[in-house]
């Protein structure tokens, strides 16, 4: 209880308006998996450098692993906005895998929380503002692994 | 009310494959309307996955996932017939929930 | 620089050339399999399903003034039927003693049977920012029924004649200011702009590739695309003036191109770059 009224209070002095949602995340009530129950990361996604991001998960620099690939992810896309993604983690106790690319103004692009159960393998789509080193970072039994790839990003027909 | 989700589950073996295929503007905030003003970004933040009330799948997006979103997974423990639930949140507060039955 | 070292400079700039033109070839073969690639891991998820089931949604919603839906508009095979009537389109029809091609059908049916106005028909032709275009959904509806249908245009009415000789004699003219014409990118084989394959739209192999595709969901767009976009937008590349939707010259193109398409299955709506 003591934490809540902390939060608060904090929140009242400082003017600022937390949502009952945030004030119930942070004393612990919710559980995990309601949709919006965590707050969206936004330290996280609006990081330019691995490092900050790194920093935004609360993990150090990822060590670089080769069970986690790239599956049927191909190497030239025709179009930046969709940018087909495949990443499978063959790491026991995968608890999440995040896709990441380099050259976006924002690195991180999605994170996905792998619950016991569920493969660690995710395919996706994302956008990629120019050619770039594309990360899958997977985070495992609690340490950070990482493995990249370069897609080659192409402007088709008559630029358009 | 947002567009309905496109939700595929289907039973291989002992997992469950879900495609699924949401209708989204996921808008990065960067591009400019015909009079240069910036579009405010509008994109997905949440995503959550549940088959028999279980939590199968989570995730937290940025602008960078691609506009009408797709997502492909698998998972074990669920069967023919269950229901798949899936519930999007958007930075604007605007939700969507669609269900499917495993094939 | 001095002479030797320039010729020493000019030799070996022609040499990385040579390469550079053997490496390109080489990889040429390797990117055009890299992309098809990507073409079908795009495949399995196509957003214009999305577009689909809005235009079924539209299709028998009750609209307008005359608050009818779609469900006797009748697109050639029968007022309602919709399954494989794309793939018979363009076609005249009696009632309007026009040739028709789907969009324009479409427009005829919400302004005679909705009784929605023509300028409102045509207020959201094609989506964008901020805008969802009624046409584009529809159409997404009514061509993934002729999906796995045969291509089959038939020119036996002298008025279609007539439409497949203009759509024939627009495709070769050229004009505006770089003095394209359609056959400039679509009329011989083997042409490319950048990483992109033309079509020889002018031989049935090349037209039954193109024509079996469209509409499509255009990933470069955002958005689900019609042949009458495809062919506007084909026209503002060209520098030619703005092609005007449901002209005689646009129902013409496609009548010209559907009909070189005969004797494909149809397989869209599809995905496209």
């Amino acid at each position: 209880m003591a934490d809540i009224d902390q939060t608060r209070r904090k929140a009242l002095q400082q003017g600022a308006s937390l949502s009952l949602l945030t004030l119930l995340s942070a004393a612990g009530w919710l559980a995990p998996g309601i949709a919006g129950a965590e707050t969206w990361n936004k330290s996280a996604f609006d990081a330019h450098s691995m490092d900050e991001t790194m920093k935004a998960l609360n993990g150090s620099s990822p060590a670089p692993s080769k069970d986690v690939t790239f599956v049927a992810t191909p190497d030239i896309a025709e179009n930046g906005a969709v940018v087909p993604i495949s990443v499978v983690s063959a790491l026991p106790k995968t608890e999440s895998i995040a896709i990441l690319i380099e050259k976006n103004p924002n690195m991180l692009a999605a994170v996905f929380d792998i619950p016991q159960g569920t493969d660690p393998s995710i395919t996706t789509r994302v956008k990629m503002a120019q050619t770039s080193n594309v990360y899958a970072l997977v985070k495992a039994d609690g340490k950070f692994y990482v493995a990249s790839k370069e897609i080659k990003v192409t402007l088709g027909g008559c630029g358009g | 009310m947002p567009d309905p989700m496109k939700i595929r589950a289907n039973q291989l073996g002992d997992a469950t494959e879900v495609k699924v295929l949401m209708s989204h503007e996921m808008e990065t905030g960067q591009r400019k309307d015909s009079q240069g003003k910036v579009i405010p970004a509008w994109f997905i933040q949440h995503v959550d996955v549940t088959c028999a009330g279980k939590t199968v799948l989570s995730a937290q997006w940025g602008t960078a996932v691609s506009k009408n979103p797709f997502l492909s997974f698998k998972f074990k423990g669920g069967q023919k017939g269950d229901k798949i639930v899936i519930t999007w949140t958007d930075n604007r507060g605007e939700k969507r929930t669609d269900e499917a039955t495993i094939a | 620089m001095n002479r030797s070292t320039l010729a020493a400079v000019a030799v070996a700039g022609a040499a990385l050339f040579a390469m550079a033109t053997i490496g390109a070839h080489a990889q040429g073969k390797d990117t055009a399999a890299e992309i098809e690639k990507y073409r079908q891991a795009l495949a399995d998820g196509n957003p214009a399903e999305l577009w689909e089931a809005r235009g079924e949604a539209m299709w028998k919603e009750a609209q307008g003034p005359k608050k009818a839906s779609f469900e006797k508009c009748d697109l050639g095979v029968g007022p309602g039927v919709v399954k494989g009537a794309y793939a018979h389109l363009p076609r005249y029809f009696a009632d309007t003693g026009s040739v028709m091609d789907l969009e324009t059908r479409l427009i005829h049916c919400m302004t005679t049977l909705q009784g929605i106005s023509e300028a409102d028909a045509h207020k959201t032709l094609f989506g964008g920012p901020g805008q969802r275009s009624n046409i584009e959904a529809l159409a997404a509806y009514v061509t993934a029924q002729s999906r796995g249908t045969v291509i089959d245009v038939s020119l036996a009415d002298p008025q279609m004649k007539k439409m497949y000789a203009m759509g024939e004699k627009i495709f070769f003219y050229r004009g505006g200011s770089h003095d394209f014409a359609c056959a400039t990118c679509h009329g011989e084989d083997n042409k490319r702009i950048r990483l992109q394959d033309l079509p020889d739209l002018t031989k049935k192999a090349g037209a039954q590739k193109a024509y079996a595709t469209w509409p499509a969901y255009r990933v470069s767009q955002g958005e689900l695309r019609t042949m009458q976009w495809r062919l506007n937008d084909c026209f503002r590349q060209q520098r030619f003036p703005d092609l005007v939707f449901g002209s005689p010259a646009s129902i013409a193109l496609t009548t010209y191109l559907a009909y070189n398409a005969n004797g494909a299955v149809y397989d869209g709506p599809a995905l496209k770059r």
